[in-house]
């Protein structure tokens, strides 16, 4: 069980509350393609990935930046059970997708500067922490899983 | 992941908007790097008040950043010109190199803070070579 303090659940909360999903999955989504190419290789059936341009324009990237998002909203959700909200996903993810765990750091790590980047000054370090410690708790139960 | 002409280009161009801030952003990206990886205070156990703002943490900030300003100027060569600093983190400061990663990944987060509209996807690729080649440079000696 993670233990959450109040300023980590609020922060949590705020910050997904003004996030536009649609806006944010694909930047987060598209700036993982870009900086971590080796990601692409995930996405062998998304058609035009050959350079940044096609990658944001890409309507199957935002598509799929989307339910990103929405998924990371149901852990928002159910902060004090993310690893049984994502033991499927996990399940998903190590068995039919077989992502390597480590991308979902990158990807989390990409959404952590996309999220920075909207909030400007408001990101600050300890929203940071808070906003990091919640992707961390999400990648490990999307790890949780593999075997 | 070597630095292409294009990589050296952005983070050349990015580097002009990041020098007029660059106290605070080095400021920022430590002090960060301090609170949201708290492992990272065991190098500092010396330092008195290692609280966001601190002056010696800001100081710190400071040394760092203008070391990485200076990188900026030698991306040809930026292995020969941090052969003395690799000395000195190979055999005195002794810094898990992992750690390179979280104070660069920091400095990414500051600098998208700062300047979103000119953080690009394609600029942060470049920058992101850019520090994991400085990070590599200063490994260079450990072993």
């Amino acid at each position: 069980m993670v233990a959450w303090t109040d300023f980590e659940r609020e922060t949590i909360k705020s910050i997904f509350g003004k996030l536009d999903y649609d806006d944010v999955g694909l930047a987060a989504l598209c700036r993982c393609l870009v900086v971590y190419p080796w990601t692409q290789r995930y996405f062998g059936n998304f058609g035009n990935l050959y350079n940044a341009d096609a990658i944001r324009a890409n309507p199957m990237v935002a598509a799929h930046g989307k339910v990103v998002l929405n998924g990371l909203d149901k852990a928002v959700k159910n902060l004090d059970n993310i690893k049984g909200t994502y033991a499927e996903l996990s399940v998903l993810h190590s068995e039919k997708l077989r992502v390597d765990p480590d991308n979902f750091r990158l990807l989390a790590d990409c959404l952590t500067i996309v999220v920075a980047a909207r909030m400007g000054a408001d990101f600050t370090a300890e929203v940071q922490a808070a906003f990091q410690k919640f992707l961390a708790v999400v990648v490990s139960s999307l790890c949780r899983q593999y075997h | 992941m070597s630095l292409s002409a294009n990589d050296k280009a952005n983070v050349t161009a990015i580097w002009k908007k990041i020098l007029p801030k660059s106290d605070d952003i080095g400021d920022q990206a430590l002090s960060r790097m301090l609170t949201v990886y708290p492992q990272t205070k065991t190098y500092f156990a010396h330092f008195a008040d290692l609280s966001p703002g601190s002056p010696q943490v800001r100081k710190h900030g400071d040394i760092i950043m203008n070391k990485i300003d200076d990188c900026v100027n030698h991306m040809d060569d930026l292995f020969p010109y941090l052969s003395g600093l690799s000395d000195l983190h190979a055999t005195k400061l002794r810094i898990d190199p992992a750690n390179f990663k979280i104070l660069a990944h920091n400095l990414l987060v500051v600098v998208a803070a700062y300047l979103p509209n000119d953080f690009t996807p394609e600029v942060h690729l470049s920058v992101d070579k850019f520090l994991q080649q400085v990070a590599l440079a200063l490994a260079e000696k450990y072993r």
